[in-house]
């Protein structure tokens, strides 16, 4: 985290010499970010990047050509310190955007601009979520377990002894790792993979 | 993120509004045409109560020898077949009284949705757990009833609640205290049991018995999806807006 009077370096990787200078003109108003530099692609000036050793790197994802999209980190290699932003006006595909740190959209206001950047800042320091980032650990298994019996988040939480607010993010995590939403799909999740018995949820 | 809502401001910031309607599907189009453009436009046909068969005529020839306002159905059809395409206000209006044709259209596609493409989808299913055990042959037979239980319930309370009330305000008749913002407020989300079957075909269902089926199986889940999303959308952006209007305009007489 840094102090009140450090400010982020920024990099632009935008080829449309408007919008780089009207984002470079949002960004300047607020004093705790600095852009050291608007660059119209990415491909000659890694090394000048990498020297420049930026905190954010905010890139137009059209400017990286489509094989290389979802495999940012091999062409900023040297840049593990600096939080990727994109920044869209056309369409890009949903798995290259998974890439970035955040997205910032072509109508965003200055404050959400400013907010999404220090997002990116802190969704870049959020230590990681484990080796198996798909897979569900114990606890959630048993969460899981659970929910696919009808039970509701105030009695998982009493069960288990955790808060309901905690209950609440083991949800979320359970849906983003399977995929799937509804409690009775859950249920045929955990049927599936054999976690519970059939005749425990009717 | 809102796709849709962001190409609609780009398309707005870059002036390129007139190349998007120039994307847009035409009265004075031949219909073939617009069919050979996007394919999945044969869907709209029978719930509108055209035929095939319509040689060289343009949409709205082929409009007016079936009584159909042609305005709805190019409305929809670049619902159908334009990602950024959301119909002004003006033109919602325009539709005025042939909000029957609108009601009827969304009947038609409710009839296709459970007794066409849900029944098939059953079926399928029926057929891809055959060589599962036993319990989960059963438990996906429970979640899809669930799920069409679900949807019979939706679409029960709208051809039974909100339609009957808009046909009513049409007559005049503003009797009872319900109003379309009721609708708009309650109208449910069906898409995530739906969303789920995909997932819990194409990931855990194990056993790679009969792959060719289950592809064909998600291939109808995706497109009934794709599809249903077509139909919210109409209903969120279209016919509420449009009685709405309906509701000053009748309310004040």
């Amino acid at each position: 985290m840094a102090s009140n009077n450090k400010s982020y370096r920024i990099v632009i990787i935008e080829p449309s010499m408007i919008i780089s200078t009207g984002l470079r003109k949002l960004i300047e108003g607020r004093h705790d970010f600095e852009v050291v530099a608007s660059l119209a692609d990415c491909y000659h000036c890694v090394e000048k990047i990498n020297h420049l050793a930026p905190d954010i790197i905010i890139i137009n994802p059209s400017t990286v050509e489509p094989k290389r999209r979802q495999h940012l980190e091999e062409l900023f290699e040297g840049m593990k310190s600096a939080a990727l932003v994109a920044l869209v006006y056309q369409y890009i595909e949903p798995e290259a955007l998974k890439q970035y740190h955040t997205v910032i959209d072509i109508s965003d206001d200055a404050d959400k601009i400013a907010q999404k950047l220090l997002q990116s800042i802190d969704a870049l320091n959020a230590p990681a979520d484990g080796a198996d980032k798909n897979e569900l650990s114990e606890r959630e298994k048993e969460i899981l377990v659970s929910l696919a019996k009808g039970k509701i988040n105030k009695e998982i939480a009493d069960q288990h002894h955790i808060s309901v607010h905690t209950v609440i993010t083991h949800r979320k995590n359970i849906i983003r790792k399977t995929g799937i939403k509804s409690v009775s799909g859950l249920t045929v999740y955990a049927i599936l993979n054999n976690l519970i018995d059939i005749n425990e949820v009717e | 993120m809102n796709k849709l809502g962001s190409e609609l401001n780009i398309s707005n910031i870059c002036g390129k509004n007139n190349t998007m309607n120039s994307h847009l599907f035409s009265a004075d189009m031949k219909l073939a045409d617009v069919i050979h453009a996007d394919y999945s436009l044969l869907l709209l046909l029978h719930r509108f109560g055209l035929n095939l068969g319509f040689g060289d005529k343009t949409v709205r020839e082929v409009c007016e020898a079936n009584h159909v306002s042609c305005p709805l159905f190019l409305m929809i059809c670049n619902v159908y077949s334009n990602e950024a395409y959301l119909p002004m206000d003006k033109e919602i209006e325009r539709i005025g009284t042939d909000v029957d044709q609108l009601i009827a259209y969304l009947k038609n596609s409710h009839d296709y949705y459970l007794n066409s493409r849900m029944f098939v989808i059953e079926e399928q299913l029926k057929e891809i757990s055959g060589n599962c055990e036993e319990h989960h042959k059963k438990i996906l037979h429970l979640f899809f009833n669930e799920y069409k239980n679900e949807v019979i319930k939706h679409f029960a309370y709208e051809e039974d609640t909100v339609f009957p009330y808009i046909s009513g305000i049409m007559h005049g008749d503003r009797s009872g205290n319900y109003e379309i913002e009721e609708f708009k407020e309650n109208h449910s989300n069906i898409d995530d049991k739906l969303n789920d079957l995909k997932n819990i075909i194409m990931k855990y269902l194990q056993g790679d018995a009969l792959s060719e089926m289950r592809i064909r199986v998600l291939f109808g889940i995706f497109s009934l999806e794709e599809d249903l999303s077509k139909h919210s959308l109409i209903e969120d952006k279209i016919l509420i807006p449009l009685v709405k209007k309906l509701e000053q305009q009748y309310g004040k007489q």
